[in-house]
C-alpha cells in the first residue's frame, strides 16, 4: 500500500529523514512511533506529496508519488498534524467546501449531504455540524478534520498524530473507529508518540528515531513470548536459590526466569512451600521494545515536530 | 475550485465589511459636499469632484477616483496577499492540496477570486455613489441622459449649482444643452455612457492586478498574510512615489500604477485609447511576471505549515 525506497529529506543542514525503506501493506493497521522531532510529520507529508523528498521513492498503491498524486490522493484520507477549518463557517459547511474543492467535486454534489451527514455520524459529530467552528473544543475540532478525511470513503487513512486533543474516550471512540474501518478494508497508517495508543490499536510499527527506521515489524512478533517467565513473590531470595542459574534478571519481587511453561514452574515453587503472587509467560511491552532500539538521548531532544 | 473560491469569497465576513467601509468614504464625502456645497476648484483636487454639485449623476466617476489611489490597493492588497499564506496560517492549505487541489489551480482560483472581489468593490462603489449622488447631490439639471441637445430635463429635486452644466471634470469645456457630456465637451449617448462606465470598471479592476500578482507571489513565499500584503503595499507606495518624481523618467513606463488614472480617459470623446492601451499592458505584464514567480516557488515549495 505505502513503499518508500531510501527515502530521504534534508531540510539545510539538517537530515530530517534518513534513507526510509517504509513498507505498509494492504489491510494492515499501522503504527508510526518515534519521540518528536523524528521525522515523522515530515515523512507523512512526503507520503501525501505536501513535502518533496531530496532523494528517494514513494509509492502508495502501486503509484509513484508525488508524480501521480490526482490518481493517488483521492482515495487517501488524511490528518496532518493539527485539523484545520475556517473557523467562522460551520463543520458542516467546511466539509462541504473541502469536499468541492478537489477532483470530483462536481460530480459528489448529488451524495455529498449524505457523505456529510454519515461523516459526521461516524466521529460522533451529528448534533454540533452546523455550529461555527470557532465554537468548536480541540477535541470536536480533531473530530471535525477525521470526518473530513473520512468523507471520500477513502481506502487508506493516513493519520498524523490523531489522538491529539481527545479525551480518554475519545481516544476509544477512535480506536473504535478506526478498528471498524479497518475491518472493511481500510489501510490505517498513523503516527504517534502515544505507546500505549499505537500497542492497543496497531498490528505493525515503524520506529522512526533521529530519522532513521529503526524497527519495523508485525506487533506480535515483536512481542512474541521472550522465553522467559515472569514471577512475582514475597519469597524472592528462595526462589532465586532454588531456580539457581534459571534466574536471569531480579529486581526486588520480580524474577525473569528462563523456561517456557509457566504452570509447570508455578507448581514446583507451590510444592517447595514458596508463595507465588503472579506468573505468566514474559512478554516485552512495546515500550521496552521500542527504548531498545531508540538512542538513550533522542526523547530528550524536543525537536519541533 | 474557482467555484469553491468565490463561495469562501462570498461567506467571509471580512469581503462584505471592506465593501461597505469602501461605499463609506465617498457617502461621507457626498455628505459633505451636500452640507457645505464646497467642491474643489475645476482642475484641483480629486478628479470629477468638482462637478458633482452640477450633476449628482457624475458622482460615481469622483467615487472611483476617491477609492482608488489607496482603498482599493490597499483591500486587493489584503485580499491577494491572505490568499496563499492565511491558507498556510490556518493549517487549510495542506488539507485543500492533498485533497488533492493542484498547486497551479490553487494559484489561478486565488487569482480569479481577488479579482471577482476587486470587481465587487469597483461595482459597488459605482453603484452607491450613483444612488448617493442622485439622491443626495440631486440629479443634474438635465438629469437623465438625454439623446438630442437642448432636451428639457425631467423633473427631481433642484439642485444648487448653474443649470444646464453638467460633465465639469478637471479638463472638461460645459455641456451645451445640459446632456451628460465627455470630458471633451461633446454629449454621450446613454448607451455610450454605459459602454464608458463599464470601460472605466474593468480598467480599474485590471489596474488592481499589479497589486494582487505581487501580494500573490509573496503569498506563496511567506506564511504570513500580513508581511505579503504589506510587502505589495510597499511596492506600490514605491511607484507612487517615484511616479511623481521627475528624475525617475526612465523608469516611470514600466510603473505599476503609472497608468492607473487612464480610466478618465474613456469619459472623453473620442476615447483617449493610448495611456488605456498602456495600462491594460503594464498590468498584463505584472500578471505574468508576479504570477509566474508564484507558481514557481509555489509548485516546488515544501508545506511545512
Amino acid at each position: 500500500m505505502i513503499a518508500t525506497r531510501a527515502l530521504s529529506k534534508r531540510y539545510g543542514d539538517v537530515e530530517a529523514v534518513r534513507s526510509v525503506d517504509l513498507d505498509v501493506r494492504e489491510g494492515d493497521r499501522y503504527g508510526l512511533l518515534g519521540p518528536n522531532g523524528s521525522g515523522k510529520t515530515t515523512l507523512v507529508r512526503m507520503l501525501l506529496g505536501l513535502v518533496y523528498a531530496t532523494s528517494g521513492q514513494i509509492e502508495v498503491m502501486g503509484w509513484r508519488m508525488p508524480r501521480h498524486a490526482r490518481q493517488v490522493l483521492p482515495h487517501v484520507g488524511a490528518l496532518i498534524e493539527e485539523p484545520a477549518a475556517y473557523p467562522h463557517l460551520s463543520g458542516r459547511a467546511n466539509l462541504a467546501l473541502l469536499d468541492a474543492a478537489g477532483p470530483g467535486g462536481s460530480a459528489g454534489r448529488r451524495s455529498r449531504p449524505q457523505r456529510i451527514d454519515e461523516a459526521l455520524e461516524q466521529v460522533g459529530l451529528a448534533g454540533v455540524g452546523r455550529r461555527p467552528v470557532k465554537a468548536y473544543s480541540l477535541g470536536m475540532r480533531q473530530r471535525l478534520g477525521l470526518a473530513a478525511a473520512l468523507i471520500r470513503h477513502p481506502r487508506l487513512l493516513i493519520l498524523d498524530e490523531p489522538g491529539n486533543g481527545l479525551d480518554p474516550r475519545g481516544i476509544r471512540d477512535l480506536r473504535e473507529l478506526l478498528t471498524s474501518l479497518n475491518s472493511t478494508g481500510v489501510t490505517i497508517m498513523l503516527s504517534s508518540h502515544l505507546l500505549a495508543e499505537v500497542e492497543q490499536l496497531c498490528t505493525r510499527v515503524g520506529v522512526l528515531d533521529a530519522g532513521r527506521l529503526v524497527l519495523q515489524d508485525d506487533l506480535a512478533v515483536l512481542r512474541a513470548p521472550t522465553g522467559l517467565i515472569a514471577v512475582e513473590t514475597p519469597d524472592a531470595d528462595r526462589v532465586a536459590a532454588l531456580l539457581d542459574g534459571q534466574v536471569e534478571q531480579r529486581d526486588g519481587p520480580h524474577l525473569l526466569v528462563r523456561g517456557q511453561d509457566a504452570a509447570e514452574l508455578n507448581a514446583r515453587l507451590v510444592g517447595a512451600g514458596l508463595r507465588v503472587s503472579a506468573i505468566g509467560a514474559h512478554q516485552r511491552t512495546l515500550e521496552e521494545v521500542v527504548l531498545a532500539v531508540t538512542g538513550t538521548g533522542s526523547d530528550h531532544i524536543e525537536g519541533t515536530s | 475550485m474557482i467555484a469553491v473560491e468565490l463561495v469562501k469569497l462570498v461567506r467571509r465576513p471580512r469581503t462584505w465589511i471592506s465593501l461597505v467601509l469602501t461605499c463609506a468614504l465617498p457617502f461621507m464625502v457626498a455628505v459633505f459636499i451636500t452640507i457645505t456645497h464646497l467642491t474643489p476648484p475645476p482642475g484641483q483636487g480629486s478628479a470629477f469632484l468638482s462637478a458633482v454639485l452640477q450633476d449628482g449623476a457624475l458622482y460615481p466617476a469622483a467615487a472611483l477616483a476617491l477609492v482608488l489611489p489607496v482603498f482599493l490597493p490597499v483591500s486587493t492588497a489584503v485580499m491577494a496577499g491572505d490568499s496563499i499564506a492565511g491558507e498556510a496560517a490556518t493549517g487549510t492549505l495542506r488539507y485543500l492540496l492533498v485533497r488533492p487541489v493542484g498547486r497551479t489551480r490553487l494559484l489561478v482560483a486565488k487569482l480569479v477570486a481577488v479579482i471577482a472581489y476587486v470587481l465587487l468593490l469597483v461595482v459597488g462603489v459605482t453603484v452607491t455613489a450613483y444612488a448617493t449622488g442622485v439622491f443626495l447631490l440631486g440629479p443634474s439639471q438635465a438629469a437623465a441622459v438625454v439623446p438630442g441637445p437642448g432636451a428639457p430635463a425631467p423633473g427631481g429635486p433642484v439642485v444648487p449649482g448653474g443649470p444646464g452644466i453638467a460633465g465639469q471634470a478637471p479638463t472638461a469645456g460645459l455641456a451645451p444643452g445640459g446632456a451628460v457630456t465627455s470630458l471633451s465637451g461633446t454629449p454621450l449617448s446613454l448607451l455610450q455612457l454605459a459602454e464608458r462606465i463599464g470601460g472605466a470598471i474593468a480598467f480599474i479592476t485590471v489596474s488592481m492586478l499589479g497589486v494582487a500578482a505581487i501580494a500573490l507571489f509573496l503569498s506563496t513565499i511567506t506564511d504570513s498574510a500580513l508581511g505579503s500584503a504589506l510587502g505589495a503595499l510597499a511596492a506600490l507606495v514605491a511607484s507612487e512615489i517615484l511616479v511623481t518624481l521627475n528624475a525617475a523618467t526612465v523608469v516611470q513606463p514600466y510603473l505599476p500604477t503609472r497608468y492607473w488614472l487612464a480610466w478618465i480617459d474613456f469619459f472623453r470623446q473620442p476615447i483617449f485609447w493610448r495611456d488605456i492601451q498602456r495600462g491594460f499592458g503594464i498590468q498584463a505584464i505584472y500578471v505574468v511576471v508576479f504570477l509566474g514567480a508564484a507558481w514557481a516557488n509555489f509548485s516546488t515549495k515544501d508545506i511545512t505549515a
